[in-house]
């Protein structure tokens, strides 16, 4: 099952749109408005015009969430040893560092310890920029760790994926990080701390068929794609396109796989009043 | 399927000796044939000793492969299938019921394909849908709830990709095994006998003992898909299929699985009797073992048995430290 998209391609247009582009003044990718950069930023990276999400970094993940985009980093120096020395018509070797190039960040997850609205609490988000922001023994490690941590302080854990899936580089082992993940997920639902997931446009393959779809809460922007398929896997299988919205945030919700659906910019007070009353404060 | 390039000699051999049974009264002809039958014996055993991982792939699909209701015939007695998740139907991709093994009281499921093309599309190829994952779910819950333990049979190209698997919350239901089987109170052991095809096999492997056969292999995509998305080009999935590491003797340096149960010369399907009576010793073995352990234990070997992969030093480094 083809669980990743492809890194090696140019991106397509309506992936160049998901992303804010560079320059000045740049076009929505949805409704085709031209907006003053600046402005999309200092709005989220949502368009005004359309509430477009564009797509955003970890890293602006974190600061979005955090009181004063403040918090400590969690395992910053975890890296794939590329235990399968694995190449395809590139060394995987290589693929990692052009990664760590284009992002800043070792691998596909950045995690924190801070505070959001003043509760302790561990956050972790995925950066599609890394490979696909797919799931190898890194983020399997991170995200595992970060649950540990969740368990450890007594506090929350919000993880916001963006992610292909698994990583094929690692092979089997990046598989088994799903079950990893899961099985500390159930020591944190056994000891009553609520887990938050937020899913973002795209979250599909094994990160939806493991933690993205465990939360406590299962909460979406609006327009995300999440699905277990691909949706061209999909429609080779069933040998039809596919019905317009078929797998996105709102298709999901109606078909009962999601809590809400929250627009960017009231994700973090949405997300602090609902694990404060979950706490019963 | 058509015989595999591998096949050709031994099938070549075949192909004398049954010509030669044709005269089992002639002494010549009966000497000539036990020579050729020692030479088609060697040649097996050297051919299947050799098998590359894209060639154990294709063993792992032969449509002769025993399936899991081969396997609960030829290992277990009293067998009952239960059906239906009480949420949506049955799935007949994905199979579970009650039986004896070896006396003792088990729940069994698996994956079960088809032989002909009539059964193989009744049991969707082997691609179980959600309802399939949450009655196997439902199962093993069952199981725990009467103290007993789980054999599970793994043998899927992968869960079903298509439109109403996704409605439904495939996602989902595969999310929720991993969860829940981390901390079922009962020993479950699994064991890969064809095909481990991502997700859809993990869904019902995640367990205290996990083995594979000899020729079965376990992947996070199949070669197929791997090739066409990172060689652009599916017909490189020889390529991907090596470079994955989807064999066993591969995964048991990795500590993803416990044991490789070697097949008979010819794959499980030459000698399918060969193999279910060491299938069965080593099912045995592992379930008295596990039979040793209070729940707790149990639970907390699991967790760390998962927890293990994926290692520092090995397959990461932390460059902070
Ligand atoms: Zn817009």
């Amino acid at each position: 099952m083809a669980w990743f998209r492809r890194d090696n391609t140019p991106l397509t247009s309506s992936e160049q749109a998901s992303r804010v582009p560079e320059g000045l003044w740049i076009k929505c990718g949805s409704c085709k408005d031209v907006l003053y950069r600046k402005d999309v930023l200092k709005n989220q990276s949502v368009c005004a015009k359309c509430g477009f999400h564009f797509r955003i970094t970890a890293r602006e993940r974190l600061a979005l969430l955090f009181d004063d985009g403040r918090y400590e980093e969690l395992d910053a120096g975890l890296v794939s040893a590329d235990p399968l020395a694995f190449k395809d018509t590139k060394a995987y070797a290589a693929r990692l560092k052009d990664g760590l190039q284009k992002t800043g960040s070792p691998d596909a997850l950045v995690s924190g310890f801070g505070k959001m609205e003043t509760m302790p609490i561990v956050i972790a988000a995925m950066e599609y920029g890394f490979i696909g922001g797919s799931m190898g023994v890194v983020v399997g490690e991170k995200v595992t760790r970060a649950v540990e941590r969740a368990l450890a302080e007594k506090a929350p854990l919000i993880v916001i994926s963006c992610s292909g899936g698994a990583r094929m580089m690692e092979g089997t082992l990046s598989l088994m990080q799903m079950a990893k993940i899961s099985a500390a997920l159930a020591r944190l639902d056994s000891a009553g701390i609520p887990f938050v997931s937020v899913l973002t446009d795209p979250t599909t393959g094994g990160v939806t068929a493991s933690f993205a779809m465990l939360g406590d809460l299962n909460v979406a922007e609006p327009g995300a794609l999440i699905g277990f398929a691909g949706p061209r896997v999909i429609e080779q299988t069933i040998r039809q396109k596919l019905p317009a919205g078929f797998q996105r945030s709102e298709f999901l919700l109606e078909h009962g796989m999601l809590d809400l659906i929250v627009d960017r910019r009231e994700m973090r007070e949405t997300l602090a009043r609902c694990l404060r009353m979950l706490r019963g404060q | 399927m058509a015989e595999q390039d591998f096949e050709a000699p031994l099938s070549e051999l075949q192909k004398t000796l049954d010509e030669l049974a044709r005269f089992p009264g002639d002494p010549v002809k009966t000497r000539e044939a036990t020579r050729v039958r020692q030479q088609l014996d060697q040649q097996r055993r050297e051919v299947f000793a050799a098998l590359t991982p894209w060639q154990k792939t294709q063993v792992a699909r032969h449509p002769s492969r025993p399936y899991l209701l081969d396997y609960v015939q030829a290992l277990c007695t009293d067998w009952v299938e239960i059906h239906g998740d009480r949420l949506f139907g049955d799935d007949p991709a994905l199979i579970c019921g009650l039986a004896r093994f070896r006396g003792e009281a088990v729940v069994v499921l698996g994956h079960q394909k088809g032989r002909d093309t009539k059964q193989k599309i009744r049991r969707n190829f082997g691609m179980p849908k959600p309802e399939g994952y949450r009655k196997a779910l439902r199962a093993m819950q069952m199981a725990e709830k009467f103290g007993r333990p789980i054999l599970s049979f793994v043998d899927t190209p992968g869960a079903y990709p298509g439109l109403d698997a996704e409605e439904r919350g495939q996602a989902e239901a595969i999310a929720r095994n991993l969860r829940e089987m981390a901390r079922l109170r009962v020993p479950i052991v699994v064991t890969v006998t064809g095909e481990g095809g991502s997700g859809g096999a993990l869904a019902i492997a995640v367990g205290d003992r996990i083995n594979m056969l000899e020729h079965s292999v376990y992947s996070v995509i199949s070669p197929e898909g791997c090739a066409s998305i990172l060689w652009r080009d599916a017909g490189r999935a020889e390529d991907a299929a090596t470079a994955m590491k989807i064999t066993g003797r591969d995964l048991l340096s990795f500590g993803v699985v416990d044991e490789v149960v070697a097949e008979p010369p010819g794959g499980a399907h030459a000698d399918p009797e060969a193999l279910f009576e060491s299938l069965g010793t080593l099912l045995d073995r592992q379930l008295g073992e596990l039979r040793k352990l209070s729940p707790e234990a149990l639970i907390e070997a699991r967790y760390d048995k998962f927890r293990r992969m994926g290692q520092l030093g090995r397959e990461f480094l932390d460059r902070a430290v």
